[in-house]
């Protein structure tokens, strides 16, 4: 028992933000509840419970959205017919669908916050791999078998994305310029280099008056992981799980992940233990880039199939809130983008069945992102004890004392 | 009795601070209060001064009980505070730094009587002898006059009970000697004076009463007239100490690092060392003493890698390391203990462990290839904590919540782990308690008997003469004076430290 309480007690602020956050957009579902608040004067007690209702009619239609309905999960289950299983079963997979890309981004804003450094960029990164994949794909058209170009567009992506990331590095590491500014500034550069090579009429769809690509999906598919009608969900998935475990892996057992920690947590610190503090920054960058290039490259041939401007829809952004609820840690990076797929996915249903609009689904997720940041409010409020578990590398400012200083001191043992 | 403390108790979470602790001080006298960090001198003192409440226990001025609620009413009380860090806004002058907070103010529009606060500035100036130019800007004052300020901000707001917590940690010999002349003028003028420090010889010379705090409780009591050091260490530590490091005749053997006409430039591209020659044979402590901001940092910097040299030599055991990266450096067998170990020789959000690994994570038996082996990892640090007597929970133990001694241990205990030729410790027992220099001054005797060439880097005098075998005297980055150990008296490196030249006589 005490050892799952140690494993949950990491999570437990995390848990608790978005616990608030849900609550709390509750509340505005019940507030905003104009035609049953209406009749409080008439008949409160029905007014009240019709909002309620409302809300939980709202919140049931999420769940559903984001893992389907149990019970036709089981039906069609028995019945065995394979265009019900895939009905029944889409929500879920289209949860892993959506959070795919997430898990990408958000190991890269984890690898690149352990090394302190802040990667704003990952939608122009994202975004850059996808263009890379995408003309690799239409480069090899036909020349040569579909699975060397699924690898050569994952490598293309990836590359292309590790590239992009790369520039900030360099640029922080040699002249020192800010990399929340550069990457911003990378970005619209990004949106506007795929903007220019989606004008080029081999990669334009014919005919489009959009700056859209062709589908790709004729050419080469990322192979699904579940064969039926209408199911997207694909082996990008595992290679997104997968990539959590490569970056524990690099972050915990190499000397490389010590160099990046290290230099994240106290930079004049790493410098004095003789390690190279600029060649720590372009690495995690490029690393970070890398991710969202791969996570791009995914999209473009898999889940998406097309690129189009819009591909990213602000991932790379809600990528540093997942990665911060997450603790930084690849396992958390997984389980916060599960629960931002989740949301995102079942959004969309609760915006059709119960009318709510699609937009409080953003509300709740800039509320959960203030509770993370906000740790001593959710502590507070939930009157929970000891440390914040969310191990944000923050420098200390240098010759600041602690006080009192009796504080951190440990009594000396025996 | 003008102040007294009845039996405060202040109970933080894991740590007993202060347990049913009493003192009282009488109108103009000066109360010495010893103790290690951790004692709860602070704590105390935030308790007197209305910063925490305590859990019990009672506070009398004139014996009249009293309860703060916040400073201002332990101000009100006519209790001042200077704390070790000053607080003072750089850019103010000095009336507008005194009276910030307590203006008086004129006028229609209620502005600043900046006419009013400098005339009652300069009066408390005459009166209490503490020479300051009220018109001053503050960041252009050394740090003794600072303090001064310090202190005129404390009796400006009609202070007659005045706390100094560490006040000579940041000035020179000389100006410590015009603290205390104040601090007996202060105490002269009916004042009283609670003097924290853990400095042994300052609380016997100014002190009247003298206090010893021991992990939240009072050890003990003494009278400055009748004391000795030893008694008074022995008090604070709870054990006999060694106050003098036990150490033989050093045995000098060849030059291991050689420093010729070097010239480094500080963080604002100032000349900060201005051409020093020094050498430092095998099995020998060389202290370079100063005051801080002296050019030492920067020396320091130059000699492990840290930073880049304008012009001159350094070769350590024959190798040229001029702009050598600190890697290089300590590839050579270069121990350094840094000066601020919490921003440069510790990472306090990671383990002991990976503290302990900090500079040698990449070489076998830590990793291969670039991957760790964590079996070995957690075994050298295992047996590190061991020798090096390291008192931490774990080895997952975050370095950052270790006491400061025990932080300072786990970076002797990476430097020292492996064999060196050369160690530069920088103000190694600074902010350290009596036990804790104790040890690191042993464990510096024991690398310089084992044949390793020492440079220590104090501002402490001390230290400097407890432990140099040779001293070099630096002042506004020039070497002003080397003296062997057994010539230096706390006279001679005073005279040196705050500038005076013997010219050639003592140089050698």
């Amino acid at each position: 028992m005490k050892r799952v309480r140690d494993l949950l007690r990491p999570s437990a602020t995390p848990i608790l933000s978005v616990v608030t956050a849900l609550l709390v957009g509750g509340i505005v579902i019940l507030l905003t509840d104009f035609d049953h608040l209406s009749q409080l004067g008439t008949d409160p007690i029905g007014a009240i419970l019709g909002a309620l209702g409302g809300v939980a009619d709202a919140y049931g239609a999420m769940l559903f959205g984001a893992f389907g309905d149990p019970g036709r999960i089981m039906t069609a289950l028995q019945t065995g017919n394979a265009p019900d299983i895939a009905k029944a079963i889409r929500p879920i997979t289209e949860t892993l669908v959506a959070t795919m890309p997430l898990i990408f981004a958000g190991l890269a804003v984890a690898i690149s916050f352990r090394a302190g450094m802040f990667n704003i960029g990952g939608d122009g990164q994202l975004i850059l791999g996808a263009l890379a994949a995408t003309i690799v794909a239409i480069g090899l058209a036909g020349k040569v078998t579909s699975p060397v170009i699924l690898v050569g567009a994952i490598v293309a992506a990836t590359v292309a994305g590790g590239l992009w990331g790369f520039i900030p590095g360099f640029l922080k590491a040699r002249t020192g310029a800010h990399e929340v500014i550069t990457t911003i500034m990378l970005n619209y550069i990004a949106a506007l280099v795929v903007f220019f090579a989606l004008r080029s009429p081999s990669l334009r769809a014919a005919g489009s008056s959009s700056p859209v690509s062709k589908n790709l999906a004729p050419i080469v598919d990322v192979p699904n992981i579940i064969s039926l009608p209408a199911i997207r969900l694909d082996y990008g998935f595992v290679v997104a799980l997968l990539m959590a475990v490569a970056v524990s892996w690099l972050l915990f057992k190499t000397t490389k992940g010590f160099e990046l920690r290290a230099a994240g947590f106290n930079l004049t610190a790493a410098r004095y233990a003789g390690m190279s503090a600029g060649g720590s920054m372009m690495l995690a960058m490029a690393l970070s880039g890398a991710l969202c290039g791969m996570a791009g490259g995914f999209m473009v041939i898999g889940t998406v199939g097309q690129l189009s401007l819009d591909l990213s829809g602000g991932i790379g952004f809600n990528a540093i809130a997942l990665a911060l609820l997450a603790g930084l840690r690849p396992s958390g990076v997984v389980m916060a983008a599960l629960l931002f797929g989740a949301l995102t996915n079942g959004g969309k249903l609760m915006g059709v069945q119960s009318g709510i609009p699609f937009d409080l689904l953003f509300f709740i997720i800039a509320l959960v992102i203030m509770f993370v940041a906000a740790p001593g409010l959710i502590r507070g409020m939930w009157r929970i004890k000891g440390k914040p578990a969310t191990e944000i590398p923050v420098v200390p400012p240098a010759g600041a004392a602690p006080t009192p200083d009796e504080l951190v001191e440990i009594e000396e043992l025996p | 009795m003008r102040l007294e403390l009845r039996d405060i108790t202040k109970q933080f979470p894991g740590v007993l601070a202060n347990d049913k602790i009493s003192i009282s001080a009488d109108r103009g006298k000066v109360l010495g209060m010893l103790g290690e960090n951790g004692a709860g001198k602070t704590t105390l003192m935030n308790i007197l001064s209305g910063l925490y409440k305590p859990d019990s226990g009672q506070i009398f001025i004139d014996g009249e009980e009293k309860v703060f609620s916040d400073p201002v009413a332990a101000i009100h009380a006519g209790v001042g505070m200077v704390h070790q860090h000053f607080m003072l806004v750089p850019v103010f002058d000095v009336v507008e730094a005194v009276a910030l907070g307590a203006e008086t103010v004129t006028g229609f529009l209620h502005t600043f009587d900046r006419a009013a606060a400098r005339k009652r500035i300069v009066e408390l100036s005459e009166q209490y002898r503490l020479d300051v130019n009220p018109d001053a800007k503050i960041e252009n004052l050394p740090v003794g006059v600072r303090q001064r300020v310090e202190i005129l901000k404390a009796l400006y707001r009609h202070s007659d009970i005045l706390v100094l917590d560490e006040p000579s940690a940041v000035l020179t010999p000389y100006e410590t000697e015009e603290l205390f002349s104040i601090i007996r003028s202060l105490a002269a003028t009916g004042t009283t004076v609670i003097f924290i420090t853990h400095k042994l010889n300052e609380v016997l010379e100014v002190a009247d009463d003298i206090v010893v705090l021991r992990r939240g409780r009072v050890a003990g009591t003494a009278d400055p007239k009748t004391a000795t050091r030893q008694q008074l260490a022995n008090l604070m530590v709870g054990r006999d100490v060694e106050l003098i490091v036990p150490k033989g005749p050093a045995t000098p053997g060849d030059v291991v690092l050689h420093i010729e006409n070097l010239q480094v430039r500080d963080d604002r591209l100032e000349m900060a060392v201005k051409g020093v020659d020094l050498e430092v044979r095998a099995g020998e402590i060389v202290v370079i003493a100063g005051v801080q901001g002296n050019g030492q940092t920067e020396l320091v910097e130059a000699i492990t890698g840290l930073r880049a040299i304008d012009s001159g030599q350094i070769t350590i055991g024959g190798h040229h390391t001029e702009n050598a990266s600190p890697r290089h450096v300590s590839d050579l067998g270069v121990a350094h203990i840094p000066e601020d170990r919490g921003r440069d020789g510790l990472i306090n959000p990671m383990t002991v462990a990976e503290n302990y690994i900090l500079d040698s994570y990449h070489k076998q038996p830590y990793s291969k290839n670039g991957i760790f082996d964590l079996k070995a990892v957690r075994e050298r640090a295992a047996k590190g904590v061991k020798d090096f007597d390291i008192r931490t929970p774990s080895i997952d133990t975050l370095a950052g919540s270790l006491s400061g001694g025990n932080q300072q241990k786990v970076v002797v205990a990476r430097e020292f782990s492996v064999p060196v030729q050369l160690v530069v410790a920088a103000q190694p027992t600074r902010g350290l308690d009596v036990g804790s220099i104790e040890y690191i001054h042993r464990r510096l005797v024991e690398q310089r008997d084992a044949g390793a060439a020492i440079l220590l880097v104090s501002t402490e005098l001390d230290e400097v003469l407890a432990v140099g075998d040779r001293i070099v005297v630096m002042f506004d980055g020039k070497i002003v004076g080397i003296l062997a150990g057994d010539d230096a008296t706390y006279e001679n490196l005073g005279l040196l430290m705050g500038g005076a030249s013997f010219g050639g006589g003592l140089a050698a």
